[in-house]
């Protein structure tokens, strides 16, 4: 990867220009819009030429890493390979130049994709009904939240104001309890890093609006008990939530509806191959069972006996609209390809693979890396850093870099000091693990024997470590602060 | 692989998981497809979908999208990516993203950015309980009664669930009437006030003396606006409000039937310790060399947790490089002219409307691109008239009236034969 220090405005010619617009209709913006309500000066957008912003944003690009460049395996955040199938049938202008509001008569194709979308989805999860208006996974976490106050509301039970939270959560599920004005209670791991559900008992009252469980949890490690955990909570009027950003190694072989779970959110962009953008759009559709389905945001996409597709725009019971349409679209029609890429046979080694290959890494390296928890994890794991301490998980991770692959993510879980939590996903080759097993060995060498190789890392990219209390103690956020 | 683990089957990786609920029976989807398959079966999809002529915006707009714009974005060095944790190999999302926070400081008069929202409605949603925030102990948000309806949708569910009491101001001849608001700040008690720059009628709003009487009462002003238009119209900077939100779909973004669509969220410095999302900054590394990092992360979901008061985290990134894209080709003439154009072609159709006989005007006000008319037949009688003859226009409001939008795509051969299929329509 090559420095390359320009920022657009940089380029930036006064005159220059670089769109190409149909000539005028008579008519000008001084005759239709009064000066007092006009802007007063223009605006400083970069002049420059077409030619210009290709060269700039190709040569952004290129300082880039990507799923595409290589391995990235960083975890709870399943970085799989994302077919090129997907993104083709998702530009066509036949879906990209539909209107939201379209009569359901003219969109008969792209409601089609909803509706076996939601069928797909109930059948790979066991839950009854989707929602695919959330825009990314903490969007279908408050949306989840929200029908599970909702059901509550609906039945008068309105002292329900608590959510529990396991300590190895997400950050996002308490702050999206928070958003949606549920008080937290957390619930401890134990020494296996699974719920303590003798913890969780005490937790248990009227008050309890339900449960949030990632399933495996954030170490990599199933919930076993989750059976017993799903009577307690459901005994005592609360209903289970299931965070699906760790859904990939259950894919084709446990469904959570069938694990006792009420509510779901799914990441379009983690386990069924779409983007990550550069951080989204992604998609975060919302899976309930059938008694809260009444409770789901509208609109939603129907079908008649007729064939015939159609929106049902609100109900009384809705617990609302969360977003400006019906979600990401495109992301819904690139998951889509997926599945069907995938079919009923190819969808039982998903999830498996992704599992083979975290256990595969994990035995590999425990020799170097501190393990924690020994047993057999999901699609990720965590180590507690180096064995021989020779060097922080920051320096590993940056000097992950240097060997062109993208670190895993870390010091998260908050479980742990020294956290290294990695997520190969199935779409990796043995040959592409073993090159990372064989890097993060030779890292550990390093550590021991010359640890300030590490500590300056990473040599080989385009900036060095960043300063980041520079960046936050004298904010620079846009150009004209510089 | 299986060996280095100590297992003897792939099964035997899910030892630990009950077998109750291993699922045995075949999963009910269908047969694995080909890519060939996929192709041809999308094909018959879209075979299924009508293209129109869109003379209708209500949020969602139907600019021109330069060839560079998805062609740069689909590049999967930018969309294979995911947030920019390990800033030394993602230069290129930060340092686009910065660049995307300093147009949209520029578009909307503000002086901060974040990184992006999902979509408008929800960055509204985000600003209500933002204002909560700046104003501690005050209890109440006002929604203009102009907000778009599904804007004003959205902020109601996050109010209902956040705890936010929601009043409204009332418009007068088409607009947020400032003596409504007045009355409305005397209780004392408002946290924050949302009014459109350019309302649901299409008309621009004069938002004299709105902010002051907003700071006076000890509240926080936020405008929803139209990003395109604010190449042109007086910015909410200009105005004196404290936060801008909007959506960035018009800068760029294809229709795409919704979504993906970018909000954008900005505000005024003494504020951005309260501004939720994602934020990049500009910094050094060791060897002085300038380079971008997520910054102020001190107010996120992830170091917060339960005392967060947003839990945004992934957000619509590869949108904010359409939009920057976008924003770079146009620069300020092309948006002007963008501007132009579409409220040119927009006041001869309402001129011809008129002519009709068929419409009588609602509002005298200045409008843009987008306008409504009061026809003398049934609104969705209208409407559906003029879809048989392909046109998506005449959008039915709930007040009995229809409203139009012209971008620059319309020519005025498609706007002469809207005004014919109008005349034709057998209402």
């Amino acid at each position: 990867m090559k420095y390359y220090d320009k920022l657009i405005f940089e380029l930036s010619k006064e005159g220059r220009c670089g769109f190409s617009l149909p000539s005028a209709h008579e008519g000008k913006l001084k005759d239709i819009l009064p000066e007092s309500l006009s802007r007063g000066s223009q605006s400083r957008l970069p002049q420059v030429s077409e030619v210009d912003v290709v060269r700039h944003y190709t040569n952004l690009s290129q300082m880039n890493f990507g799923v595409d460049t290589g391995f990235y395996p960083l975890g709870s955040c399943t970085m799989k390979y994302n077919p090129k199938i997907n993104e083709e049938v998702a530009s066509s202008p036949a879906f990209s130049s539909m209107h939201p509001l379209q009569d359901e008569e003219t969109a008969q194709g792209a409601l089609e994709v909803y509706w076996e979308m939601e069928k797909a989805l109930s059948a790979i999860t066991g839950l009854d009904a989707f929602t695919f208006n959330p825009c990314a996974g903490a969007h279908g976490e408050l949306t989840g939240l929200m029908v599970m106050r909702r059901y509550h509301m609906l039945r008068g039970d309105l002292k329900r104001t608590k959510v529990i939270v396991p300590d190895s959560a997400h950050g996002t599920n308490p702050a999206s309890a928070a958003v949606c004005g549920l008080d937290v209670v957390v619930v401890k791991s134990n020494a296996d890093g699974l719920v303590d559900v003798n913890d969780l008992r005490p937790l248990l009252s009227d008050e309890i609006a339900g449960i949030m469980m990632t399933n495996p949890n954030t170490l990599g490690l199933f919930e076993k008990e989750i059976g017993e955990i799903a009577t307690l909570v459901h005994e005592c009027g609360g209903l289970l939530y299931y965070d699906g950003a760790n859904m990939n190694p259950l894919l084709g072989v446990v469904r959570p509806g069938d694990m006792g779970f009420d509510i779901m959110h799914l990441n379009l962009h983690k386990t069924f191959s779409t983007p990550h953008g550069g951080g989204g759009p992604g998609s975060g559709p919302v899976g309930v069972a059938a008694r809260l389905e009444k409770c789901l945001p509208g609109p939603r996409v129907r079908k008649s006996d007729d064939g015939v597709f159609h929106i049902e725009r609100n109900w009384d019971e809705s617990a609302g609209k969360v977003s400006g349409f019906m979600g990401n679209f495109s992301i819904i029609l690139r998951a889509y390809a997926y599945i069907l890429s995938l079919g009923k046979e190819n969808i039982l080694k998903a999830g498996k693979f992704a599992t083979l290959s975290a256990n595969y890494i994990k035995e590999s390296l425990k020799d170097c890396y501190k393990l924690p928890i020994p047993s057999i994890c999901k699609h990720e794991f965590v180590f507690d850093g180096l064995i021989n301490e020779g060097a922080t998980t920051l320096d590993v991770a940056k000097r992950l870099l240097d060997y062109g692959f993208h670190a895993p993510t870390i010091y998260f879980p908050l479980l742990f000091h020294q956290t290294i939590m990695i997520e190969p996903t199935e779409t990796e080759s043995k040959e592409t693990i073993d090159a990372f097993i064989e890097v993060m060995r030779k890292i550990a060498s390093e550590a021991a024997e010359d640890p300030q190789i590490l500590k300056g890392a990473p040599h080989n990219t385009p900036v060095g470590r960043p300063d980041e209390t520079q960046a936050a103690r004298h904010p620079v956020l846009k150009y004209w602060d510089c | 692989m299986l060996d280095k683990i100590g297992v003897s089957s792939l099964d035997d990786l899910y030892g630990d998981v009950p077998s109750d609920f291993i699922y045995k029976k075949e999963y009910d989807l269908p047969e694995a497809m080909t890519e060939q398959q996929v192709r041809e079966h999308f094909s018959s999809l879209e075979a299924k979908n009508q293209r129109l002529k869109i003379f209708a915006g209500a949020g969602a707009y139907d600019h021109y999208t330069p060839a560079v714009v998805p062609y740069l974005a689909s590049r999967s060095e930018f969309s294979t990516a995911y947030t920019p944790y390990q800033a030394e190999i993602s230069q290129g999302t930060l340092r686009y993203i910065f660049e995307y926070q300093s147009m949209i400081c520029e578009l909307t008069g503000m002086e901060v950015s974040n990184a992006s929202m999902y979509d408008g409605p929800t960055a509204a949603a985000e600003a209500a309980m933002m204002a909560m925030v700046c104003t501690k102990r005050k209890t109440r948000v006002l929604l203009s009664d102009t907000l778009l309806p599904h804007v004003a949708e959205v902020i109601r569910t996050y109010a209902l669930y956040h705890g936010i009491e929601l009043g409204a101001i009332a418009s007068e001849g088409g607009q947020t009437s400032l003596e409504a608001l007045e009355k409305e700040l005397q209780s004392g008690d408002v946290a924050g006030v949302i009014v459109p720059d350019i309302n649901k009628y299409g008309i621009i709003e004069d938002h004299t003396g709105l902010t002051e009487a907003v700071h006076k009462a000890g509240g926080v002003a936020v405008a929803y606006c139209d990003p395109s238009a604010l190449a042109v119209i007086k910015t909410p900077g200009e105005w004196g409000f404290d936060i801008a939100v909007g959506d960035g779909q018009p800068l760029g973004l294809p229709l795409n039937f919704g979504g993906p669509y970018v909000g954008f969220m900005a505000c005024r410095k003494e504020h951005v310790r309260k501004l939720p999302g994602r934020i990049v900054g500009q910094t050094t590394d060791a060897d002085g060399k300038r380079c971008f990092v997520l910054t102020l992360q001190a107010r996120e979901q992830h170091i917060r947790r339960e005392k967060a008061t947003s839990n945004i985290c992934s957000n619509q990134s590869l949108m904010a490089l359409y939009v920057t894209i976008y924003l770079s080709l146009m620069g300020p003439e092309g948006l002007r002219r963008v501007n132009e154009i579409s409220a040119a072609g927009a006041h001869i159709l309402h001129d011809k409307l008129l002519e009709t006989g068929l419409f009588t005007e609602v509002f005298d006000k200045p409008f843009l691109k987008e306008f409504v008319l009061k026809p003398s037949c049934p609104p969705e009688k209208l409407h559906k008239a003029l879809l048989e003859k392909g046109f998506f226009g005449a959008l039915p409001d709930d007040e009995g009236y229809v409203s139009f939008c012209v971008t620059e795509k319309r020519s005025a051969e498609e706007i002469d034969n809207l005004v014919k299929a109008v005349k034709e329509a057998e209402l």
